[in-house]
């Protein structure tokens, strides 16, 4: 692969906006035949760099070089002419139209009276799904794809406008183990057909299972390029923060104390059943499982965002009577959702202002509001969890995800709860900050808080939980306590293998 | 954990493009506020009879309904909420108040029957949107039609005058020392209190939250529902009392009393700035668009330009105001994008 150069290359490139020097001196190269991991926290540089190779930004310094000619891309345009394609987190299709159609938009073969050919469309479509190797029906409209089959169909595009290199932006951030899996296969066959993959993801063990080498960078400035055969999930995560982490699951040793949250039988018809458990004063439970296992519904149901058809909720002494967030949330109970940008935040409103709107009754002085409690408040939320700001009336819209999630956190833990709900508490952050989490989580847990954790990260799960419920199907299928939980135990109750008694 | 995480320096990242004092200024109410002195100094120096104490009372007194109700409607507006009913309600009382003063009613009677008329429309709203989850624009079209439709069943095509003189001067008589008619210092007092509601308490916090995202207000506890139908009861109560003060400023009972007013009513609170998807919004803004409003129709009038052009400029404000913070925020994304991102997105 050494003859000739690489496909797509960076050299020395800077790239600044305002005082901020998002790019410093960065090389990257992209040979044909290779799946090129990108590595680095969040603000480290991964989407400016993206965006330098995408045409979306130009360099201020420095050479975008293809097949080792410099060139300059004017724009998107120019990048995808050049055969440069970019895969986001999550696609955005025209939903009415068909996958084929969606696939050759703009381009679709026509038969004579300039009429679209259906037929060669549909033809053409189904070539290419065979050429990556998947299942999918080019007639069917792409409303309701899932995300990952969205991502798909983003590739198929990108493949049939003859695409040599394919940048993958955190692609599988959304996705659950099977469809990773899928998109690997489909990966590692465009690699083998000689085109050249750039990968960005935060899970490092997708990083050494799918990638050759590995570029890193750390507050926009290049750190290296290496072969990941021989490196180390903890050399990696020490290039990309600069530092060792201390230790990436900083579980405290606690004593649990007296139920605090009770779960007895719950049941949302055609969604979950028969749910029932118990989280302890001090005790970190998670709740696994696939995605689409129910367990999201289970939480939301726990806290009145949805109604349940049976069983009950209990916070210490109250029975909760559901479908009421507010009485959920005066009862000691507190939901960090999934879903930051829509249910966790408002993403125009201001920093001060989303972690004062869950007590809006405390920050009272009389009938009025007092802004002085209000940024108080906030002003000791914000060190307290070494959130990076720049002033608390800016949007929490452009924080980082990661200190937008501590925003999130700050909002909730400011109600002082007596049960935490945090669903997905790390998806989409930055190592730095998720082991900030894990901490503080630890620490609360330490502090007597009963925390209910829902993941799709298994080490977290693991590291994390003091006990470790399974769900299946809508059904709990398995309680492990801690020093029996491993992969295995706990993917084999998430995929129905076992079926335990549950408590 | 990260102990280089400069925890006491929070200006981590400089910001690109900050809201430095000139940004300050440009914000729409601050321009509204300046249309509104051009156009009066404008009306004060090119038309004589313009800046007299008694035509400004008049030009005021003209504007009480639109500005009661306007009051509500920036509520409404502010959590992604209209109601189109309000000219509807306004008639439909006019029309009650006709009719029971016929039918021997005293006035200290009809007017709290009013409000509860009021209540009763708005709850009919309110209840159309929270609880069947139909989007406020389409109820309030069909309230609107509907609430008309029984004005002209409770007093047809008739007109009801000759109320007490002592009750018609509260209406249209200026507060003894001051140009300020009854109703529009009545109008002043509850912009304050609606000032303080949607700026200074929680109340208004989760007005904005609602109005910005609507989902992540009811995940934090607010009750978005019960809000909502708060605010559409009391749009109909605002709206019936308007109805009365409508018919004793008049002298004569309709029921086609206060027809299209509420696109008046509308127009003013866009134009103070208040964004029609939400979330945005001060009620300064609004009062400064009421006036503007009032100002433009008093002019107009005052020059004999015909009704129908009246409603054109009432139109072509509408579009502007809605247009113009778009066509700015288009401005401002073009040239940040030709900067670059804003540097949060740049990870």
């Amino acid at each position: 692969m050494s003859e000739s150069p690489p496909i797509l290359a960076l050299k020395d490139v800077r790239k600044a906006f305002g005082a901020v020097r998002a790019l410093q001196d960065v090389s990257l190269e992209l040979w044909g035949g290779e799946i090129h991991a990108l590595a680095g926290e969040n603000g480290a540089g991964k989407s400016t760099l993206v965006k330098t190779l995408a045409g979306v930004h130009r360099p201020d310094e420095g050479q975008v070089l293809l097949d080792g000619r410099p060139v300059e891309f004017h724009g998107p345009g120019d990048a995808q002419h050049a055969g440069v394609a970019v895969i986001y987190q999550e696609p955005t299709l025209f939903p009415d139209l068909s996958v084929a159609e969606n696939i050759f938009m703009g381009r679709q073969p026509r038969s004579r009276f300039g009429r679209i050919d259906r037929r060669v469309l549909r033809a053409e479509t189904a070539k290419l799904f065979v050429r990556l190797g998947v299942a999918l029906d080019p007639d069917r409209p792409a409303r309701g794809l899932s995300i990952a089959d969205q991502q798909i169909v983003e590739i198929a595009k990108a493949i049939s406008r003859d695409a040599r290199v394919l940048i993958m932006d955190e692609p599988t951030a959304a996705l659950s183990g099977n469809e990773v899996a899928r998109l690997f296969t489909v990966a590692r066959t465009l690699r083998d057909q000689g085109c050249a993959l750039l990968f960005i993801s935060h899970r490092l063990e997708e990083i050494f299972d799918l990638c050759r080498r590995v570029t890193t960078l750390r507050d926009g400035r290049y750190i290296s390029t290496e072969l990941l055969d021989g490196l180390t999930a903890d050399d990696l995560v020490q290039r990309m923060v600069g530092r060792e982490l201390d230790t990436l699951y900083p579980k405290q040793e606690t004593t649990i104390g007296e139920t605090v949250l009770k779960v007895s039988r719950l049941t949302r018809e055609g969604v979950f059943t028969d749910v029932s458990f118990e989280v302890r004063s001090g005790e970190i439970v998670a709740l696994a499982g696939l995605v689409g296992a129910g367990r999201s519904e289970v939480a939301r149901a726990i806290f009145g965002i949805d109604r349940y058809d049976a069983g009950t909720v209990e916070v210490g002494t109250v029975r909760l009577a559901g479908g009421s967030p507010t009485t959920a949330m005066s009862a000691g109970l507190a939901l960090v959702p999934e879903d930051r940008r829509q249910q966790g935040l408002v993403m125009e409103g201001s920093i001060e202002r989303n972690i004062g709107l869950t007590q809006l009754r405390s920050l009272r002085r009389g009938p009025v509001i007092s802004r002085k409690i209000e940024r108080d408040r906030a002003a000791d939320w914000a060190i307290r969890l070494q959130l990076k700001y720049a002033r608390l009336s800016d949007a929490v819209g452009v924080l980082s995800g990661g200190n937008q999630q501590k925003v999130v956190l700050a909002k909730w833990l400011s109600t002082e709860p007596s049960v935490l709900i945090i669903d997905e508490p790390t998806r989409g952050i930055d190592v730095g900050t998720k082991s900030e989490v894990h901490r503080l989580l630890s620490e609360l847990a330490g502090q007597g808080l009963a925390v209910l954790m829902i993941s799709s990260d298994l080490p977290e799960v693991l590291g994390m939980a003091d006990r470790v419920l399974v769900m299946h199907e809508g059904r709990l299928t398995a309680e492990i306590p801690r020093d029996q939980a491993t992969e295995e135990t706990v993917m084999a109750a998430a995929t129905g293998q076992t079926r335990q008694e549950a408590a | 954990m990260a102990p280089e995480a400069p925890a006491k320096v929070p200006a981590v990242r400089p910001r690109v493009e900050g809201p430095g004092p000139l940004h300050r200024f440009v914000r729409w109410d601050v321009i509204v506020t300046a249309l509104l002195i051009v156009v009066f100094l404008g009306g004060a120096f090119g038309t004589s009879d313009f800046a007299t104490s008694d035509n400004l009372s008049f030009a005021l007194d003209d504007l009480s309904e639109i500005a009661l109700i306007a009051l509500p409607m920036t509520l409404l507006v502010v959590a992604a909420e209209v109601d189109l009913s309000v000219a509807s309600v306004l008639g439909l009382c006019s029309a009650l108040f006709g009719a029971l003063w016929d039918a021997g009613w005293a006035i200290e009677m009809i007017v709290p029957f009013l409000l509860v008329v009021g209540v009763v429309a708005g709850l009919i709203n309110g209840l159309l949107v929270t609880r069947l989850g139909l989007p406020s624009l389409a109820v309030t079209i069909g309230t609107m039609t509907l609430y008309r439709g029984l004005a002209y069943v409770v007093l047809g095509t008739k007109a009801v005058a000759e109320f007490p003189q002592n009750y018609a001067d509260l209406a249209t008589k200026t507060v003894p020392g001051t140009p300020i008619p009854y109703p529009f210092a009545l109008f002043i007092l509850l912009a304050v209190v609606t000032a303080i509601v949607l700026h200074a308490t929680g109340l208004g916090r989760a007005l904005f939250a609602i109005g910005a995202q609507e989902e992540a207000a009811f995940f934090a506890g607010i009750r978005v529902k019960r809000i909502k139908l708060l605010l559409f009861v009391v749009s109909g109560i605002v709206a019936a009392f308007a109805g009365a003060v409508y018919t004793l400023r008049y002298g004569s009972a309709r029921a086609d009393n206060g027809l299209g007013l509420e696109l008046a009513v509308i127009a003013s609170v866009l134009l103070g700035g208040v964004d029609f998807d939400g979330g945005k919004g001060t009620l300064g803004g609004v009062v400064a668009g009421v006036l503007l409003i009032g100002l433009l129709r008093n002019l107009l009038m005052l020059r004999d330009v015909a009704t129908e052009i009246q409603s054109i400029v009432t139109g072509l404000l509408l579009i502007v105001s809605v247009l113009t913070p778009r066509i700015a925020a288009l401005v401002r994304q073009t040239r940040r994008h030709h900067r670059g991102t804003t540097p949060a997105a740049s990870s």
